[in-house]
């Protein structure tokens, strides 16, 4: 029983649809933002695992860690925006439910 | 990475990876957060990634859910109350959920690439380990200089932003 690359995406693929279902399932704005954390880190997995099986003169492909390593410093960004306008959304509003929040809704 | 190895820590990674969905107070679901993050970062240990394995414990593990606590802390958020269950939107999340599962099934079970065992990783002459960290540091300074300048105008914007979002009144 050796290690696949396929076995590294099945589990990349079955964190992303964890992360999936849960902004579809979940109505709290918080969990829904903690499951696009789950799906951006199911992305990351897949790339370090193509990185290490496709070696380039005998080492894992750099590139493909770079980008991860852009990806995780841009979700960090992200995170520190998407909660302060969750903490603003809460001042005005004083829910962290969705249905609670449909001003937009047509 | 032993199959073992492999299979407990993807275990780990998923089974608290659903548990974040799964739990009703968002304190247990960022506390399980972190240790799905720890899981992935075993198996990039794994994948002989160990740069992005530290930095996927300190960032994420650390600050990202550092700040997530914080928040929830901030917010004072209690255990959701029951609401009447929405039961097309579990219905179809679920479904889209597992339809992709199965799909990705499919189409790995084609992906012929995908069916070759680790290749072993072979150093330069001279160097007993891969130098992970001085590789990626080559990389991200050359040939990739110009995103890595974008990405520290993006953290200087996103400060900026929360700085501004985080004001009394929004004007």
């Amino acid at each position: 029983m050796t290690l696949t690359l396929n076995h590294y995406l099945f589990v990349s693929g079955l964190l992303f649809a964890t992360g999936l279902a849960g902004v579809m399932l979940r109505r709290n704005i918080i969990i829904i933002f903690m499951c696009l954390e789950l799906m951006l880190n199911a992305a990351n997995l897949s790339l370090v695992a193509f990185s290490r099986f496709n070696l380039v003169n005998g080492l894992p492909d750099y590139n493909a860690q770079v980008l991860v390593f852009f990806i995780i410093t841009v979700a960090a960004a992200e995170v520190a925006v998407g909660l302060a306008i969750i903490v603003a959304l809460f001042r005005a509003r004083q829910t962290t439910h969705v249905e609670d929040i449909s001003s937009l809704k047509f | 990475m032993s199959p073992i190895l492999f299979y407990l820590f993807a275990a780990l990674t998923l089974v608290f990876g659903v548990a974040v969905v799964a739990n009703r107070n968002p304190v247990a679901s960022a506390l399980c957060l972190v240790v799905s993050f720890l899981g992935l970062a075993a198996l990039f240990v794994g994948l002989d990634a160990y740069f992005i394995a530290v930095v996927q414990v300190l960032v994420y593990a650390g600050a990202v859910m550092v700040l997530f606590l914080f928040i929830i802390m901030l917010l004072d958020l209690k255990v959701e109350e029951r609401r009447k269950l929405n039961i097309p939107a579990y219905a179809g999340g679920t479904l889209v959920a597992v339809a992709f599962v199965a799909q990705l099934w499919q189409v790995l079970e084609r992906f012929g690439a995908g069916h070759a065992p680790m290749p072993a990783i072979w150093p330069a002459s001279g160097q007993t380990s891969i130098d992970d960290v001085r590789n990626i540091g080559t990389t991200l300074f050359s040939t990739d200089n110009l995103p890595f300048q974008v990405i520290g105008a993006l953290i200087l914007v996103a400060t900026i932003g929360v700085v501004v979002l985080s004001k009394r009144e929004l004007k």
